[in-house]
């Protein structure tokens, strides 16, 4: 690790600290265990949407071999709230409250993962397609996805619409905490397979021919980044909801100040860069600005803007 | 050429009277003939203009969708591709905030003005673009309507307006009653001058270097091909709300039968544009009857799959 990777580290993990500190003592003004236990689930749910999007964007980036594209720009969160949706649908509303905890989990999992890799065979592996076009069929399927649930949702009768409202718009403010207990094992999981992979992740940086070559199993390791990839964006996206351009504009900040480009320092600086956006983003916006829910609009234009500049100046080099 | 003349007649007609009769107030075209007041009132009231609410909103969105692929040389533009949309609805917000007493037709002046800029916007962009990617155009027009989008939804949150914005957002026509769609008629006196520069905008369509080699003023037509766009853009956001991609779909799917020349293609892009939109609305109305799924959700998943299809399509050609 080079030593300017080392002090770009240590700034942002205090910078960090000091967001968390904040977020969880500004301001509180009646119990302080209450408003300690109340503040540490979000911000539990902060720091683990925030490593799982930088993980799962920089892992895609590496699987794709293109720095534009991203999970959610691809639609996959708009698939997981559509395969959700259409679980509920099938199920009916009393089954599919009854059908909780692990179990509902690990299904909705399986159909992701599997849902999610013939998606990718379907648009990656079978011809050789440009990033434009990619991005833009992704960008139309998250649109089909999500005209599809809002579909489903006007055809469900009410009392399912109600139970399926409260599963899937969660946000910054409304973040599931219940699901905690088993989104961070989750998660704590993927990253321990994703560290077990970090030497084969920058020979599959190197292209298809070089890895093969260099006696890498391409298509075993690609596949097991890709069902990563979905069980991350899925964790991501039952507990905070869709947010587009996040992952983008955290990978593009790592790409930017980290010197020696290696996965590791990548995955790690991204994941504080995240924590440091929002949490110190939720911390200025509801405490410091009282405006709420704000935060989500703010990323997604900013991060909107960001995409735009990056394509321009992705042709003219 | 007759007989094609008479089918084209025939399904719009019948078209058009279905809809008249799918409704979930009672009416049937025996009580109606009967002269019965509340049948009339219906049908006056109601089901006419709702159905000439979406024969104009079709086919004025399809017209618009070829005009800016025209102008901005690039199939895959229309106003929701091209941040034209977003800008209107950003236009009636801010125009709602600033002057909440104005009329409608006010606020759709402001709206107009916005999207006009908006597209402007998206024309100086592409400038930068290269012209050897011509998906790259779509795309981001698309994330400028974000951006758009994103804006009119941070500032509708503060002002507590986000409910009223979604009306926009979601088109939908089961609100058009009598007395709240006239200003549509305006969209059809706009194709109508859009069809008198049809000529002009198929050279212009060719390219500037062509354009001005014929002797085209290409900068006076461009302005007109985009205000006619955006009147019509804000027109339809504000009476109906936004309908995704048929300004995409159906001149494309038109091309591939008729060709280029916008004198003969545009009136064939009106008349399927409004019949497809047509038939999603009263799709929409059945599916769920005697409740309505949006036309903006039925067109928002047949069209989005046309889309990807043809981009695909497009892809395996090449």
């Amino acid at each position: 690790m080079f030593k300017s990777d080392r002090n770009t580290l240590i700034s942002l993990g205090l910078l960090s600290i000091t967001f968390i500190i904040l977020f969880l003592t500004y301001n509180v003004g009646g119990s302080w265990s209450f408003a300690l236990a109340f503040r540490g689930k979000k911000l539990v749910v902060l720091v683990l949407i925030a490593i799982a999007i930088a993980t799962s964007t920089i892992l895609f980036h590496t699987a794709t071999q293109n720095r534009i594209i991203t999970p959610s720009i691809m639609g996959f969160d708009a698939l997981f709230i559509f395969i959700q949706t259409v679980l509920l649908f099938f199920m009916g509303a009393i089954q599919f409250i009854s059908f909780e905890g692990i179990a509902k989990f690990l299904v909705e999992m399986g159909v992701m993962v599997s849902v999610f890799l013939a998606m990718f065979y379907w648009l990656f592996l079978r011809g050789n397609r440009s990033v434009y076009l990619l991005a833009l069929t992704g960008i139309i399927l998250g649109i089909f996805f999500r005209s599809l649930v809002n579909f489903i949702f006007r055809i469900l009768d009410p009392n399912s619409f109600a139970v399926l409202q409260s599963e899937l718009f969660s946000s910054f403010n409304a973040v599931e905490t219940n699901l905690i207990f088993i989104a961070a094992p989750m998660i704590i999981a993927c990253l321990f397979f994703v560290y077990l992979l970090r030497y084969k992740l920058e020979i599959i940086a190197l292209g298809k021919n070089t890895a093969v070559a260099l006696g890498v199993n391409y298509r075993a390791t690609v596949f097991a980044m890709l069902a990563i990839i979905a069980i991350l964006v899925a964790v991501s996206t039952a507990l905070v909801g869709p947010i587009t351009f996040f992952g983008l504009l955290v990978s593009h900040l790592a790409y930017q100040i980290t010197k020696h480009q290696n996965h590791l320092n990548l995955i790690i600086i991204s994941s504080l860069i995240a924590i440091c956006t929002l949490v110190g983003g939720q911390f200025i916006f509801e405490k410091l600005l009282n405006m709420q829910a704000t935060l989500s609009i703010v990323i997604e234009c900013i991060g909107g803007i960001t995409f735009l500049l990056i394509l321009m100046r992705a042709h003219k080099k | 050429m007759l007989l094609k003349y008479t089918l084209a007649l025939i399904s719009i007609l019948i078209l058009f009277t279905t809809s008249l009769f799918v409704g979930v107030g009672e009416l049937n075209i025996s009580g109606y003939l009967n002269g019965s007041h509340e049948q009339e009132l219906i049908m006056l009231a109601s089901r006419l203009p709702r159905s000439f609410a979406v024969v104009l909103t079709g086919s004025a969105l399809a017209i618009v969708g070829v005009i800016m692929q025209k102008v901005a040389h690039n199939k895959f533009v229309e106003p929701t591709t091209a941040g034209t949309m977003d800008s209107a609805a950003l236009g009636i917000l801010v125009a709602s905030i600033l002057m909440p007493q104005s009329s409608l037709m006010a606020k759709m002046l402001v709206a107009t003005g916005f999207s006009l800029v908006g597209s402007w916007v998206f024309l100086r962009i592409l400038k930068h673009l290269p012209i050897t990617n011509p998906l790259l155009v779509p795309l981001v027009g698309i994330m400028l309507g974000g951006v758009i989008g994103s804006v009119a939804g941070f500032i509708a949150y503060e002002a507590d307006l986000i409910q009223y914005l979604s009306i926009w957002i979601s088109g939908d026509f089961s609100g058009i009653l009598r007395g709240r769609y006239e200003m549509l008629w305006l969209t059809f006196g706009l194709s109508i001058g859009a069809y008198l520069i049809a000529d002009q905008l198929t050279i212009i369509g060719m390219g500037k270097n062509i354009s001005l080699n014929l002797g085209l003023n290409y900068r006076a037509i461009t302005s007109l091909g985009l205000i006619i766009v955006s009147m019509v853009t804000a027109i339809i956001v504000a009476t109906v709300g936004m309908i995704p991609f048929i300004g995409l779909i159906i001149p494309n799917l038109v091309n591939r039968f008729v060709g280029d020349d916008l004198r003969q293609a545009l009136p064939i892009i009106a008349y399927v544009g409004g019949c497809l939109t047509l038939l999603c609305d009263i799709a929409g109305r059945l599916i769920i009857f005697p409740y309505e799924v949006p036309v903006s959700t039925i067109v928002g998943v047949t069209g989005s799959l046309a889309f990807i299809f043809l981009l695909l399509k497009r892809d395996t050609n090449v």
